[in-house]
């Protein structure tokens, strides 16, 4: 008896000593590419074609001009991008709470059918609607504007249905029903009261409305044609272009700078992150 | 009183009016027009009245049995997709087990699971240029680390070999990935009533059977949602194919989201085939969820009168021994 318990615990051991070495592989791989991509940024192309270095090197302020003199402008995608993220996010949480509010707190008829319908259009695709979506945008004369990224934030069925479950979870209909007694009007009532309860859902949701709005390539790609549109992630195609292409010290450094905000978001709110990603699994 | 609970259904349509609105202008028409235009021949850069074709299906029938590009980028996508995802749940699972395994007791989890996921919140187009620079040739990084541990001796055009490249599109995708499946999936055994791991437990079962008895079944649900959500993320997979290698080498990394924006937005014009293939698109994305929807709503109805009917015969018997 004695024996067994001592060689599980050795094996234990040993399981554990492999798991913990796969991890630290794992996240190796995770943080390899990124640390070379910032260390060559800072090194220059002769150097980077000489070999491999995990160690940063000199030549950071020279890559940064070769990068600006080209048609490579940072910061003017910067703007553009947070332009787009901050108001698509802006509308889709707001507009979102409130329809999952109205999904929630009044009882009309056509509310189920309402909320089936936008279980069935939580799954289609963008690339589906595509074409038409371009030639409806290219007569209204809206390309290159930045409103045909914005506005349909306003319909996000998968945001409206991740509120809706956290208002069936923490609201009650008691504090609607005080709030009218005070004579709050419904849309007093929801901006005033029901919003600021919905903070934490609103806060994850935003999350990853923004990162996921900064992220997209497809439609921008599609609409914005003037350089001075362009958004990040267009802008990183310039960097697969002929301009830049021996110029690898300054390739490095482009992506680095598209990379830096993201990294940045994403240290300081890994934990919610992490908690959202979770949260959005466990829909049922 | 009644009359006024009655007024207030009317905000129920007032809230939900701008989401119906944007949807019906930025979703459903333009998805009708894609699919009017799919009909039509609208070509080239001037805007011509739409013109049905005198065979509708012209461009459907064009595309699925004369256009071999079309073929291949659907073939590539599948592909890419199954490559991608078979290694991503299969590793996804393992670190499963692991981290929720109480006795293994892993310790920083927590910055296991930050490190893990960090490559799917860096945007995909920086992570796609960032590899194909990673893999340059001669001397790019990749190079450099082979040679350096002797792996090879002279560098290898990784980019220029259609299994490579497919391979290391399928390896991003795989990596940008994995950690957001293995979050989701330790939510859902955390989500797992405790109750099941102790009885195991108590039958001694071990770390396995526990695994593939216990939480796998459990998981069933969640296995599904992530299925759904990677296959239409895999459908219209985009960003890292186009800027890794623009699709080649010879068309081996050409989805369907690229071939759409190809026809249409890289100087053809060609708007009514590109609508034809968003169809089809469209129409194997829905079929495809579907099925899976039908799967998951069928299993869980069955599972539900499975144990309504325990309850019922639990309490029956506990009812006996009352007596």
């Amino acid at each position: 008896m004695e024996k067994i318990k001592e060689g599980s615990a050795i094996n234990l051991k040993i399981n554990r000593t492999i798991i913990y070495i796969v991890c630290i592989l794992l996240a190796l791989l995770s943080i390899l590419p990124f640390w070379i991509m910032f260390v060559n940024a800072t090194r220059s192309t002769a150097e980077i074609q000489s070999g491999l270095s995990l160690l940063p090197s000199t030549h950071f302020m020279s890559n940064l001009q070769v990068l600006l003199e080209k048609s490579f402008d940072p910061i003017q995608g910067f703007l553009n991008s947070f332009i787009v993220s901050a108001s698509a996010t802006i509308l889709t949480v707001y507009f979102s709470s409130l329809t999952a509010y109205g999904l929630v707190a009044y009882n009309w008829k056509m509310r189920q059918p309402f909320f089936t319908f936008i279980m069935c259009v939580m799954l289609i695709p963008a690339q589906a609607s595509a074409i038409g979506f371009y030639q409806f945008i290219y007569k209204l004369h809206w390309t290159n504007n930045f409103l045909p990224l914005i506005l349909p934030a306003i319909a996000a069925p998968a945001v409206v249905f991740f509120m809706r479950q956290y208002l069936l979870a923490t609201l009650s209909l008691e504090i609607v029903e005080a709030a009218r007694v005070d004579g709050s009007g419904e849309f007093k009532t929801f901006n005033r009261i029901i919003l600021p309860l919905m903070m934490p859902a609103v806060a994850t949701q935003a999350i990853f409305a923004f990162v996921a709005n900064w992220n997209n390539l497809f439609m921008p790609l599609i609409l914005l044609t003037q350089k001075e549109k362009y958004t990040m992630p267009i802008m990183v195609s310039l960097l697969r272009g002929d301009i830049y292409k021996t110029e690898f010290g300054s390739i490095y450094m482009g992506l680095a700078l598209t990379a830096l905000p993201l990294f940045v978001v994403y240290f300081l709110l890994s934990r919610y992150i992490i908690a959202g990603v979770a949260l959005g699994g466990v829909k049922e | 009183m009644r009359r006024k609970g009655v007024n207030y259904s009317k905000y129920g349509y007032i809230f939900t009016l701008p989401f119906v609105l944007a949807f019906l202008v930025f979703s459903l028409y333009p998805i009708i027009y894609t699919a009017v235009i799919g009909f039509t021949n609208m070509q080239g850069i001037i805007p011509k009245p739409l013109q049905i074709l005198d065979n509708p299906f012209q461009n459907f029938k064009d595309l699925i049995f004369d256009n071999a590009s079309f073929r291949k980028s659907l073939v590539n996508t599948g592909l890419l997709w199954i490559t991608n995802f078979i290694p991503q749940i299969i590793l996804a699972l393992l670190l499963t087990a692991w981290f929720t395994n109480k006795r293994l007791n892993i310790k920083g989890q927590g910055a296991f699971k930050v490190l893990l996921y960090m490559p799917n919140i860096i945007t995909a187009s920086t992570i796609a240029v960032l590899f194909s620079t990673l893999f340059a040739y001669p001397m790019g990084p990749v190079n450099s680390l082979f040679q350096s541990l002797g792996w090879t001796d002279a560098p290898v055009f990784f980019l220029q070999d259609k299994t490579t490249a497919r391979g290391i599109v399928s390896f991003i995708q795989f990596w940008m990935w994995y950690g957001n499946t293995m979050i989701i999936l330790i939510a859902g055994v955390m989500g797992i009533n405790p109750a099941l791991f102790e009885s195991a437990a108590i039958d001694g079962a071990n770390g396995w059977q526990t695994f593939f008895r216990i939480t796998l079944p459990s998981l069933r649900t969640i296995l599904l949602y992530t299925l759904i959500t990677s296959m239409i993320g895999g459908l219209t997979m985009f960003d890292i194919p186009q800027l890794f290698l623009l699709g080649g080498p010879d068309d081996a990394t050409l989805t369907t989201s690229m071939f759409i924006y190809g026809q249409a937005f890289k100087g053809s014009y060609l708007y009514n085939r590109a609508a034809a293939a968003s169809m089809i698109l469209f129409i194997i994305a829905a079929v495809l969820s579907g099925i899976l929807f039908y799967l998951m709503r069928d299993r869980d109805a069955a599972k539900l009168k499975k144990t309504q009917k325990q309850l019922r015969k639990s309490a029956r018997a506990a009812a006996k021994v009352e007596v």
